[in-house]
C-alpha cells in the first residue's frame, strides 16, 4: 500500500516539475506572442538538440540563460571533426574548427561561412552544405545512458540468481516482467522449439522502449522514441533478424504461396514481399507517431495553462494534464508491448513450421 | 512526410543501430541467459519436486495396498489355522471315541467271553453236582425203592432228562 502512494507521489511530482520547468519558461514573454511561443516551445522539445538542457532562462537584460551542459559534436566532413557543442552558443554563434565554419539551423549543423549565413531556398530549405552528422547529440547521450542502465541493472540481476534460485531486490519486480515476456509474448507466438533465440532481443527491445518512453515523460525533457531515426533502427533490426532467420517455408509463403492457384501465385508474391517491408514500416510509424502525438497533446495542454491564466481554466488543464500524464504512462508500456508482441509474431511467421492444412 | 525525411537524422540512426545491438549481445551474455537459465532451472526443480511429491504419494498409496492385503493375507491365514486346529481336535475327539468304543467293544466281548466260559464252567460243574446229586437221589430212591427197579429207573432217566433239559 505504502509502494501505490509512494509512486503516485513520484508521478505527481514528476509532472508538477515538468509543469513548472515550463512555466519558468514562458515567465518573461509578453502576452501577444505567448501561443507562438508554445508552439515553438512544443516543436523545439520535439527536436533533438547538441547539447544537453535541462530549461533555459532569459535574464532582465535580454540574455538566454541554459542550464545544462554541451555534447561532443562529430562531423563527417571531409575527415573527422570533433568539437565541443558549447561553441554554437546555442545557435547563436558561428562554430569555426580547422578553417571550416559550421552554424545551427534549427538544430541541425550545416557549413556556412565565417558569418554564418544560411541561404534559403523558395520552400525555407537551407541550400548549405550539410555534413554527415554523428554527433553525440542529446537523443544519443540519453540512448547510451540507458543501455548503460539496463547493462548495470540487470547484470546485477543475473549476478543475484547465482546465489540462490529466488530473485531478490529489483529481480522481484523484473522477474514477473521477464516471464511474462516469455511466456505470453515470445512462446506463444514462436514456439516453444525456437523462441530462446530470439529472447535476448525481444526482452532488450521491451525494456529499452519502455524505459525509454518513461524517461520522456520526465521533466528531464528528452524525447527519443519521437525520432523516426531510432525506431527506423529498432524496426530494420527486427527486419532484418525476420529475414535472415527466417526458413524455406516463410520464403515459400512469400514467393509461392501454395494452395492458390498460379495466377494468383505470381499475383500474391510482390504483395506478399511488399508485406514484409510493411510489417517493420508500420512497427516504425506506429511507435513514432504514439508517443509524438502524446507528447504535443501533452505538453499543448501544460501550455494552456498559461494561455488561460486564470483560476478555474488552469486548474482545469493542470487535472486534464495530470489524466493525460497518467494515460501516457499506459501507452509508454503499452507501446513497448506493442512493438515486442509483433516483433515476436513476425519471427514466428519466419520460423513457422509448414502446415499440411492450408 | 517531408518533414519526416527532413527530420531524420544519420547520426541518431547510426547510434542507436550501434548501441542496439551492442546492449542486445551485452546483455544476451551478462543478464539474459543467467537469468534465464537461473529461471529455468529453477522451474525444473519445482515441477521434479512436484512430480517427485507425486510419485511418494503414489508409493505411500501402493504401500498401504500392499499392507491391507499382507493384513488380509493374515486375516485369512489364522483362520485357516483355527480352522485346521479345530479340525485336528475333531478328528483327535473322534478317534479317540472310536478307539475307546472300540477298547470297550473289547472288553465288553472279552466280558461276554469270560461270563461264557464262566457260565459254561459253572454249567459243567452245575451238571457234575446235578450228576452227582441225581446219583445220591438216584441211590436213595434205588435203596428205597428197589421192589420195582424197572420202573423206578426210568423214572430217574426222565427226571434227569427234564433237569439238564432245563
Amino acid at each position: 500500500m505504502q509502494n501505490i502512494i509512494s509512486r503516485k507521489t513520484i508521478c505527481l511530482f514528476f509532472l508538477m516539475v515538468t509543469a513548472f520547468s515550463f512555466a519558468k519558461e514562458e515567465k518573461h514573454e509578453g502576452e501577444g506572442d505567448i501561443k507562438t511561443e508554445i508552439k515553438e516551445y512544443i516543436n523545439h522539445h520535439l527536436l533533438d538538440t547538441h547539447d544537453f538542457s535541462l530549461t533555459s532562462y532569459t535574464t532582465d537584460a535580454g540574455e538566454h540563460k541554459y542550464i545544462g551542459f554541451p555534447l561532443p559534436v562529430i562531423l563527417w566532413d571531409n575527415g573527422l571533426k570533433v568539437f565541443s557543442s558549447s561553441k554554437f552558443h546555442h545557435g547563436e554563434s558561428v562554430a569555426e574548427v580547422n578553417g571550416d565554419y559550421y552554424a545551427l539551423y534549427h538544430n541541425k549543423v550545416y557549413k556556412t561561412d565565417a558569418a554564418g549565413t544560411i541561404d534559403l531556398d523558395d520552400h525555407h530549405h537551407p541550400t548549405n552544405v550539410k555534413p554527415i552528422d554523428f554527433s553525440i547529440t542529446k537523443n544519443v547521450f540519453t540512448i547510451f545512458l540507458v543501455g548503460l542502465f539496463m547493462f548495470v541493472m540487470f547484470s546485477r540481476m543475473a549476478k543475484k540468481y547465482k546465489t540462490g534460485s529466488m530473485p531478490k531486490g529489483m529481480g522481484r519486480f523484473l522477474e514477473p516482467i521477464i516471464l511474462y515476456i516469455r511466456d505470453d509474448i515470445a512462446v506463444p507466438n514462436i514456439g516453444v522449439k525456437k523462441y530462446k533465440r530470439y529472447m535476448p532481443y525481444l526482452l532488450t527491445v521491451f525494456f529499452f522502449i519502455w524505459i525509454i518512453n518513461l524517461l520522456g515523460l520526465t521533466p528531464l525533457g528528452v524525447n527519443v522514441t519521437n525520432n523516426i531515426a531510432v525506431t527506423l533502427a529498432l524496426a530494420l533490426i527486427t527486419y532484418f533478424l525476420t529475414t535472415f532467420t527466417a526458413n524455406k517455408n516463410y520464403w515459400g509463403h512469400i514467393f509461392w504461396m501454395p494452395g492458390v492457384p498460379t495466377p494468383m501465385k505470381i499475383i500474391l508474391a510482390p504483395i506478399e514481399l511488399l508485406g514484409t517491408i510493411i510489417k517493420p514500416f508500420s512497427l516504425m510509424i506506429r511507435l513514432y507517431a504514439n508517443i509524438t502525438a502524446g507528447h504535443i497533446v501533452l505538453m499543448s495542454i501544460i501550455g494552456l495553462m498559461f494561455i488561460f491564466k486564470n483560476w478555474i481554466g488552469s486548474s482545469l488543464s493542470f487535472g486534464l494534464a495530470f489524466a493525460l500524464s497518467l494515460l501516457e504512462l499506459l501507452v509508454a508500456a503499452l507501446q513497448a508491448y506493442i512493438f515486442t508482441m509483433l516483433s515476436a509474431l513476425y519471427f514466428g511467421s519466419a520460423v513457422e513450421e509448414h502446415h499440411d492444412d492450408h | 512526410m517531408e518533414k519526416l525525411i527532413n527530420e531524420f537524422s544519420i547520426g541518431l540512426f547510426f547510434w542507436q543501430l550501434v548501441l542496439f545491438i551492442g546492449l542486445v549481445l551485452l546483455l544476451r551474455k551478462f543478464a539474459w541467459k543467467p537469468i534465464l537459465d537461473a529461471v529455468e532451472k529453477r522451474e525444473d526443480g519445482i515441477k521434479d519436486a512436484l512430480d517427485s511429491a507425486e510419485k511418494a504419494k503414489l508409493e505411500m498409496t501402493n504401500l498401504q495396498a500392499d499392507n491391507e492385503k499382507l493384513l488380509k493375507e493374515a486375516r485369512a491365514e489364522r483362520e485357516a489355522m483355527l480352522k485346521e486346529a479345530r479340525d485336528i481336535k475333531n478328528n483327535t475327539i473322534e478317534t479317540a471315541k472310536g478307539e475307546a468304543q472300540e477298547q470297550a467293544n473289547k472288553i465288553i466281548e472279552q466280558a461276554q467271553a469270560a461270563i461264557e466260559s464262566e457260565k459254561k464252567a459253572a454249567m459243567e460243574e452245575l451238571k457234575n453236582h446235578v450228576a452227582s446229586l441225581s446219583l445220591e437221589i438216584a441211590e436213595k430212591v434205588v435203596r428205597t425203592e428197589l421192589s420195582n427197579k424197572g420202573k423206578q429207573l426210568e423214572l430217574v432217566e426222565t427226571m434227569l432228562a427234564e433237569k439238564t433239559s432245563k
